[in-house]
């Protein structure tokens, strides 16, 4: 079975992030890692495509610069090669354009199964999926907490309102994952190596028959026309326990009328 | 060209339309003179009153889907409506599972952006201006769309007050899919839901308690997650969850808040080792009052709470929860 994994590569969501004052976009500067939230979805396609037997997963991103340090990550935990597109006119793309884009180069791999995560640590839209499932004719099951393939069809366990619905697909599929649906597999010393060598097919938009108009700021058609600061809260009184703290808390609920 | 028409898709469970849906509407009667629902499900055509009282003046009802999934078949029927010649200027999407999928695959088809973690919008003369959380909700950005319309917004949770305007129901009219069109989305349609679970849960729902009792990481081990359990129904509320202890495997997703997970406006938020990630404080830092207990006096969380105990939660949450079980 043929596994894609839509792995993003972001900025390290410890560190501040800002947006570009002149253009609107998210400042992507420095090393990338792999967004935590895909490191269940690599770890789900690893584990689907070994109990399939002979399967293998593809990693496909797109990231500025060439960027593969979060990719590698991903290839050492076990992932076989990655395609990255890389492009200069990709800079400002919405989460439909990279859609688009990342649908073409997951076209190229044929998938069976094509996993991402329900949405991504920095951008978080949470579209992306589904509008890539459209784009490549696919069926889609998004949040999903439990994922087993059967034959040519796929069975997920998919996060509700009420609690969860038991669904059943045929493949080719595109599915997303919750986090905390598998417990993602540290890279071993000899994966870490051996990812050093494993083939990352670079792509342009070009190669992939686009032009710069169709994505990037142009194809997003929206304007960011300012940022500010969200409005704080004021913080409170601050008590240290010194073993009665709990009542603190009852007179403060008391004094809401909470009790 | 000004904003005359607005749809609100109206996802509905067995207690008839989503609360976000009634936000939705409520907001769409300030936009534009004409605001009618999306409609579907074995009952859809039964909320009409409710939807009508909220000001929708028509809904579309797309009927029963069956065992379907909603995205493929929602976003096709009204990706129909707009090529049938309807013109709707602006579209409103909560940001619910379904709805997510409606929008995402509704974009893709009609190739029209889609504008997501909306928290407020305003019309400007001939555009809408949208404001969105950034960075876990630090910031917050304005946005306009340039694209043709319809534009989509993905509007989270909470973001407007719902008020009935007490309008008469709406009247209904038919958007079932045709043969060609169910034709011709047989292959994306193909997810099936061979059963539907509900977990049961006893008390008030996270995302409408008056009371929220979240727990985090510094409980240390799932097993000190029923401490929060308890608290929470001891004082009718609901528990939740941080990111960290629902990627941990300790409770499942839908007890999450935040930004990823579920938005909350409780009278009282109580966080318990919880530090306060920006990712986590966006979906909760709209609570009336909050307080937070946690180790670590230099935790965030502190900075919006209005009590802040800098103590464990192993000791300060027993005696709590002893205190109050002495009272009732």
């Amino acid at each position: 079975m043929n596994v894609v994994v839509c792995a993003k590569q972001i900025p390290d969501p410890s560190s501040p992030q800002s947006l570009d004052p002149e253009t609107g976009f998210l400042v992507r500067e420095g090393k990338l890692i792999l967004d935590d939230s895909d490191a269940y979805g690599v770890e789900m396609g690893l584990r689907l495509a070994e109990e399939s037997g002979g399967g293998e997963v593809t990693l496909v991103s797109m990231a500025p610069g060439g960027e593969v340090s979060g990719l590698r990550t991903a290839l050492a935990m076990g992932a076989a090669k990655a395609i990255l597109v890389s492009d200069d006119a990709l800079k400002g793309s919405d989460a439909l354009s990279t859609a688009k884009v990342l649908a073409k180069a997951v076209e190229r791999a044929n998938p069976d199964l094509v996993i991402a995560a329900t949405e991504s640590t920095d951008g978080y839209t949470g579209t992306m999926p589904v509008q890539m499932a459209e784009l490549l004719g696919m069926p889609s099951v998004t949040f999903a907490k439990k994922v087993t393939v059967e034959g040519d069809k796929v069975r997920v366990e998919r996060q509700t309102e009420a609690g969860y619905d038991e669904v059943e697909c045929t493949l080719p599929v595109v599915v997303t994952v919750t986090a905390g649906v598998v417990e993602p597999r540290y890279p071993s010393f000899k994966g870490i190596m051996a990812a050093k060598s494993k083939p990352v097919d670079q792509l342009s938009i070009a190669d992939l028959g686009f032009e710069p108009s169709e994505v990037g700021a142009a194809g997003a058609r929206q304007q960011v026309t300012s940022v500010v600061d969200a409005e704080s809260r004021q913080a409170g009184e601050v008590v240290v326990d010194e073993g009665d703290a709990h009542e603190r808390v009852l007179a403060f609920l008391e004094q809401i009328k909470v009790i | 060209m000004s904003i005359e028409r607005v749809w609100v898709l109206a996802e509905a469970g067995e207690a008839g339309p989503v609360s976000s849906v009634l936000e939705l509407l409520t907001k769409a009667r300030s936009m534009a003179p004409v605001v009618e629902a999306i409609a579907w499900g074995p009952a859809s055509s039964s909320h009409a009153s409710v939807l009508g009282s909220y000001g929708a003046g028509a809904v579309y009802d797309v009927g029963d889907l069956g065992d379907a999934l909603p995205g493929v078949p929602v976003s096709a029927a009204i990706a129909g409506l707009i090529e049938a010649g309807e013109r709707p200027d602006v579209i409103l999407v909560p940001a619910t599972y379904d709805g997510r999928d409606v929008a995402g695959r509704l974009s893709a088809r009609l190739d029209r952006p889609v504008v997501t973690n909306v928290v407020d919008l305003e019309v400007e003369g001939d555009e809408v201006r949208s404001k969105h959380g950034i960075f876990g909700g630090a910031q917050v950005a304005t946005a306009c769309l340039t694209a043709e319309r319809p534009w989509i917004f993905v509007v989270r949770a909470k973001s407007f007050s719902a008020e009935d305007a007490g309008g008469p129901p709406a009247e209904v009219r038919q958007a079932s899919l045709g043969e060609s069109v169910a034709a011709s989305i047989a292959r994306t349609n193909a997810a099936k839901v061979l059963a539907r679970h509900a977990e049961e849960r006893s008390g008030p729902k996270l995302d409408e308690a008056t009371v929220v009792v979240s727990g985090g990481r510094g409980l240390g081990s799932g097993e000190s997650y029923a401490m929060i359990e308890e608290l929470a129904k001891l004082l009718d509320g609901a528990p939740g969850a941080s990111r960290a202890i629902v990627d941990a495997g300790w409770v499942p997703y839908a007890y999450q808040v935040g930004q990823t997970g579920k938005t909350v406006k409780p009278t009282v938020y109580i966080a318990c080792g919880i530090s306060g990630a920006t990712q986590h404080l966006v979906g909760m830092k709209g609570s009336k009052n909050i307080v937070a207990i946690n180790k670590d006096q230099d935790a965030p969380i502190f900075s919006v709470a209005d009590l802040g105990i800098v103590g464990d939660v192993h000791k300060v949450l027993p005696k709590l929860i002893e205190a109050l079980k002495a009272r009732s």
